[in-house]
């Protein structure tokens, strides 16, 4: 029998490596991220983020300004739930001066953290419907979110940008009407999130999209420098507001939800769970809230209210002094950590003395996440690293600085 | 901080890498040892391998510019354990030009941080797998954070507002 037989199929159709470019306007990249994939016909061999569309310089910027100057740039960072961002940073440079907050800055801290992680967490899982096909998530999400935007708006004034934590307290304090309203959404998102649940969880497209999808074992995820939602979906319970509690986290009764596959469906559970939690530490902390000062009584730190600036003389002075020269800050240095949404946010402020940080590194969890996504979408399905990359949660004022 | 932790962090790591350990701090609870270069690889096995220590999370890697001041650089590294939950920085002094060991042998999550802070600083990480820019273009002339880099960066045709570079 001679050798000449008919090729078989996949001989015949070569299947060549390619490189492929994702992003950076590619609709499901979460802004503007540029992955360059190395792919065989639908299989991913490697993918290489190429990250810094949105470098804007924070950090360099930080040591030019005064350390209450910089609590704006900080919302800025993950532009999703900039309550986090402000606490870390101001924690930090209040360590540095060495003062304690008031008890009632305290609780008002920890609702404003939560309320921003809820809407973190629902714009999360809102664009993750869209990017894998489930269009109606979004704008349920996007409904919910407008709520606590709306509650923002209340306390501060501003519903994204909120800069409301500042060296030594909040900016206003906490009316009677914002703790109504803040109890009546805690009373509706429950259901809401319900609803959620009902849309996806049990959905066969979702579960097929997302079930067994990047799995990585906790060991893996500690490794590759995954914290928040993600390490805990891998089955490792860390979460800073238990492990090394800050504010009042400590009188606090909730749980940490922790997955067991480090799946992409396990983030999105632990996400949601999340939510829920974070409801009850709202309820508690409206309940517990102490009256009293919401800033301490320090005028070098503290700007008088706006009210006395334009009736007082004293006050408008005080004013000038300190939107002009600002405060000393000791020597010293600290590495600030909070519990963001997206995972671990650390600020290290090096200070020299004068009124400006010498350095400031932030340690922003997206950039950490993002490191995993070559590991989590190898040997996949082109298709999967859009779900893997909504499942990380990457956000790019953060991840780029 | 708790003794114990203190007698862990403080004394246990002094006495046994004495002579490699140049300066150490105990501020608001954070212990900071600053190392001879020559030991980091060293001292970051122990770290991640002793038992009573288990440092399994490599936080961040930051670089400082301390201009004009010598040695120049100062490389930061935040560790973490997951396990016994205590956190441990430890500092490199180095001058400009100069090399330091990539830690990416024992803590993958170094990749990133170290390729941040070399192109923020030119610090360079010796053994680093991939070591090349990762927020600036892979063409940009120069490391922005460095403190004698101008805030509004250098005048060139993208730049009309930047400054004369000398």
């Amino acid at each position: 029998m001679n050798d000449e037989r008919v090729p078989l199929k996949e001989e015949a159709v070569e299947t060549k490596e390619i490189t492929l470019s994702m992003g950076p306007q590619h609709p499901s990249t979460h802004g503007v991220l540029h992955l360059v994939l190395d792919i065989k016909g639908e299989k991913v061999l490697k993918a290489d983020p190429d990250i810094g569309y949105l470098h804007r310089g924070t950090e360099k910027i930080a040591e030019n300004l005064f350390y209450p100057q910089f609590v704006p740039y900080t919302d800025r960072l993950d532009y999703m739930c900039a309550m986090s961002n402000n606490l870390a940073y101001v924690a930090a440079v209040e360590k540095l001066l060495g003062i304690e907050i008031t008890e009632r800055a305290k609780y008002i801290r920890v609702v404003a953290a939560e309320l921003s992680r809820i809407a973190g967490h629902l714009v999360c899982i809102g664009a993750w419907g869209v990017d894998i096909g489930a269009m109606s998530v979004l704008l349920y999400a996007f409904r919910e979110r407008e709520l606590i935007l709306d509650l923002f708006e209340m306390l501060c004034g501003a519903r994204m940008t909120l800069s409301y934590l500042r060296v030594g307290g909040v900016r206003y304090d906490v009316t009677p009407e914002f703790k109504k309203k803040c109890l009546e959404f805690t009373k509706i998102l429950p259901k809401r999130i319900g609803e959620y649940e009902r849309l996806l969880t049990g959905n066969r497209i979702w579960l097929e999209r997302n079930k067994g999808i990047g799995a990585l074992s906790g060991e893996e995820a500690i490794e590759l420098g995954l914290t928040g939602p993600n390490l805990r979906a891998s089955g490792v319970n860390w979460d800073l507001r238990k492990d090394e509690p800050y504010l009042v986290y400590d009188r606090m009764d909730f749980t940490v939800p922790v997955g067991s596959n480090g799946d992409c469906f396990d983030r999105y559970t632990v996400r949601i769970e999340e939510m829920r939690q974070a409801l009850r530490i709202i309820e508690q902390a409206l309940k517990d809230m102490p009256e009293g000062p919401f800033n301490i009584d320090t005028p070098l730190i503290v700007p008088p209210l706006k009210q006395d600036v334009y009736e007082n003389m004293e006050a408008l002075i005080h004013h000038f002094k300190y939107y002009s020269q600002s405060f000393k800050v000791p020597k010293g240095e600290f590495y600030s950590v909070v519990e963001a949404p997206k995972g671990e946010l650390g600020f290290y402020v090096i200070s020299d003395g004068s009124e400006k940080p010498f350095r400031v590194k932030i340690r922003v969890p997206s950039f950490a996440n993002l490191y995993a996504i070559d590991r989590l979408s190898r040997g996949g399905y082109l298709a999967d690293v859009v779900a893997v990359v909504s499942s990380l949660d990457p956000v790019f004022g953060e991840c780029d600085k | 901080m708790t003794p114990e932790m203190e007698l862990l962090l403080v004394n246990n790591i002094k006495d046994r890498f004495g002579s490699s350990i140049i300066q150490t701090t105990v501020q608001f609870g954070e212990v900071a040892h600053t190392v001879k270069k020559d030991a980091l690889l060293d001292i970051c096995r122990y770290l991640k391998t002793d038992p009573s220590l288990r440092m399994n999370f490599l936080m961040d890697v930051a670089g400082v510019d301390f201009y004009p001041e010598k040695p120049r650089f100062t490389v930061v590294y935040h560790l973490l354990s997951l396990i016994t939950k205590l956190r441990l920085r430890l500092k490199v002094r180095i001058e400009d030009g100069e090399k330091v060991p990539s830690l990416t042998a024992l803590w993958k999550s170094a990749d990133w941080p170290e390729r941040e802070a070399y192109d923020m600083f030119g610090i360079v990480f010796e053994g680093h797998p991939d070591l090349r820019r990762i927020y600036m273009p892979f063409d940009w002339d120069g490391f922005p954070l460095r403190k004698d880099y101008p805030l509004r960066g250098y005048k060139d045709r993208y730049n009309p507002y930047g400054e004369e570079k000398k």
